[in-house]
């Protein structure tokens, strides 16, 4: 199982003095194996949504739960996918998925298994004995989801991974995301400012606004992308050219677009 | 510039610095401004230094003298690093350590290793301990400080995957700290072998019947100046081999990591 639960969730930072509002208020419930995208400007807060499932944060009132069980520290059961890839340069690839499976005791024989069948998913078989430096931003992303998804989590946490990636790239490992997901479904919580990604990979979107951070709106992709059947297409431009695809995407921005010249006026 | 002709012009302005410099001293002893007992020439020197090479003086030769010296050093820094590098790096990670072990070894590191000599002598006499605690008192600090900021600057998502990996401390510090930090470490070896060697010969001079620092007294004894020069400029060499040796290592640490081309 694998059930996020933000219950009323307040995360304030900075002296009692001067304090800043990071999150507000935010209710939120992301299903077991569901694909939930949060999107917002910069500085809304939707990082530290994330850091507090992950457990590298905490909330300053209400509780964030996975299972029904408040975090109270990272774990393998919720793994972190980071913007900087966090590979251990020192590592190759393969001493980097494995570590995880070693902290948890698994015996050699299987931690093999399991890794060469990441990598071999993952295309990465020919590079498993590469260093991250070798390897170029796609592959180390690559790696560090490998990393990820290697120690069967319950909870995938994606902190803006295709940030760092150049643009074709990321298309690449946008549709190898979608293909992952839906062969191999976790639930995920995804962290992006690219719009069409979260439409692309996630079943709801999460409109997030800044100061304070709160949740502006939730939207419905799923069943928009069942009824459309846009997994019959295999191409990312394809689904992009959907008319349901840019009636979706157009709507977002407009909401986020408001938001803004709310913010300056 | 290219790498190839850059390192060339370095090396050849190094060989015109250190001409400048010997020139310069010859001139000043030969010109009979300053008596040659005072100032000797660089050509006695360097005939007293390939005398003593075979020539025992104050009961050795001065290879002897070097080779018991190094022994000494060697004893001082491999115990400064072996304590000192898994104390900075424990310290970078636990905090409560950090708390209760900076402000003792904060005030501790400010004395001089040299001021250690009477409790050296009067601890060990002139037995090898001596010494030993000098150069441990002048090569410890740098490892301390070095490991410990080594792990205090590791990338904070670093530290974030390995938590989230679930990774137990005693992995982090091994697996994940120590090897964030070599590069830091590695400088750090390399200030504290400089400081180890340099307290080397406050440590001889007062507590030892051999060694490098040990000749120089005697030669002091003896007025000759040459003698107390060779010393000198054999410490100078020896130091600038440790420090080259480890400079390599460090680059070809960092070349093995992609840190560096």
């Amino acid at each position: 199982m694998g059930v996020i639960r933000f219950d009323n969730v307040g995360r304030i930072f900075g002296a009692k003095s001067n304090p800043f509002v990071a999150l507000k208020d935010i209710e939120l419930q992301v299903d077991d194996k569901e694909f939930v995208a949060i999107v917002g400007p910069s500085g809304c807060g939707k990082t530290t949504c994330l850091r507090l499932v992950a457990g590298f944060d905490f909330p300053s009132s209400g509780s964030v739960l996975v299972d029904d069980q408040p975090i109270r520290r990272p774990g393998p059961e919720r793994a972190v996918v980071f913007q900087q890839f966090a590979l251990f340069p020192w590592k190759t690839v393969r001493q980097n998925i494995d570590l995880g499976l070693r902290n948890q005791k698994v015996a050699k024989s299987e931690r093999d298994e399991r890794t060469d069948s990441i990598l071999q998913l993952m295309n990465l078989a020919t590079y498993a004995d590469h260093f991250p430096h070798q390897l170029s931003g796609g592959m180390q992303q690559r790696v560090a989801i490998a990393r990820a998804y290697v120690l069967d989590p319950d909870v995938l946490l994606m902190d803006e991974p295709f940030g760092a990636l150049d643009a074709q790239t990321r298309v690449v490992m946008q549709e190898e995301l979608v293909r992952l997901a839906r062969r191999n479904p976790r639930t995920v919580l995804f962290i992006t400012h690219a719009v069409e990604e979260a439409v692309y990979l996630a079943d709801r979107v999460v409109i997030m606004t800044r100061a304070p951070g709160c949740i502006k709106e939730i939207l419905d992709v799923r069943s928009i992308r069942e009824s459309e059947n846009w997994d019959s297409h295999e191409k990312i431009e394809d689904v992009m050219d959907l008319e349901s695809f840019v009636h979706l995407r157009t709507h977002i921005w407009r909401s986020l677009r408001e938001e803004k010249a709310a913010a300056t006026a | 510039m290219p790498k190839q002709i850059d390192f060339t012009r370095s090396i050849l302005l190094g060989f015109l610095g250190l001409a400048l410099f010997i020139g310069f001293w010859q001139g000043l002893s030969a010109g009979g401004l300053v008596s040659s007992l005072f100032l000797p020439g660089p050509l006695e020197v360097l005939d007293r230094f390939t005398d003593l090479l075979t020539r025992r003086f104050a009961g050795a030769t001065l290879p002897a003298h070097l080779a018991a010296s190094f022994e000494r050093f060697a004893y001082g820094f491999v115990l400064a690093a072996v304590i000192g590098v898994p104390l900075g790096l424990l310290m970078g990670w636990f905090r409560i350590l950090d708390e209760v072990v900076s402000p003792i070894f904060d005030g501790l590191r400010f004395i001089a290793p040299i001021a250690w000599v009477p409790f050296a002598a009067l601890w060990f006499g002139t037995g090898i301990g001596g010494p030993i605690l000098i150069i441990f008192a002048g090569a410890f600090p740098p490892c301390v400080i070095n490991a410990y900021r080594g792990a205090k600057f590791v990338d904070p998502w670093l530290i974030e995957a390995a938590r989230m990996l679930g990774t137990p401390n005693r992995r982090v510090i091994t697996e994940i700290l120590l090897p964030a930090s070599v590069p830091s470490i590695i400088s750090g070896l390399r200030v504290s072998a400089g400081l180890g060697w340099q307290s080397l010969v406050g440590a001889e001079l007062i507590v030892a019947s051999t060694g490098v620092g040990y000749l120089m007294v005697q030669g002091q004894a003896n007025v000759s100046t040459t003698t107390v020069m060779s010393g000198m400029i054999a410490i100078g060499l020896v130091g600038l081999a440790l420090d080259t040796a480890l400079r390599l290592a460090e680059r070809i640490i960092l070349r093995r990591r992609g840190l560096e081309t």
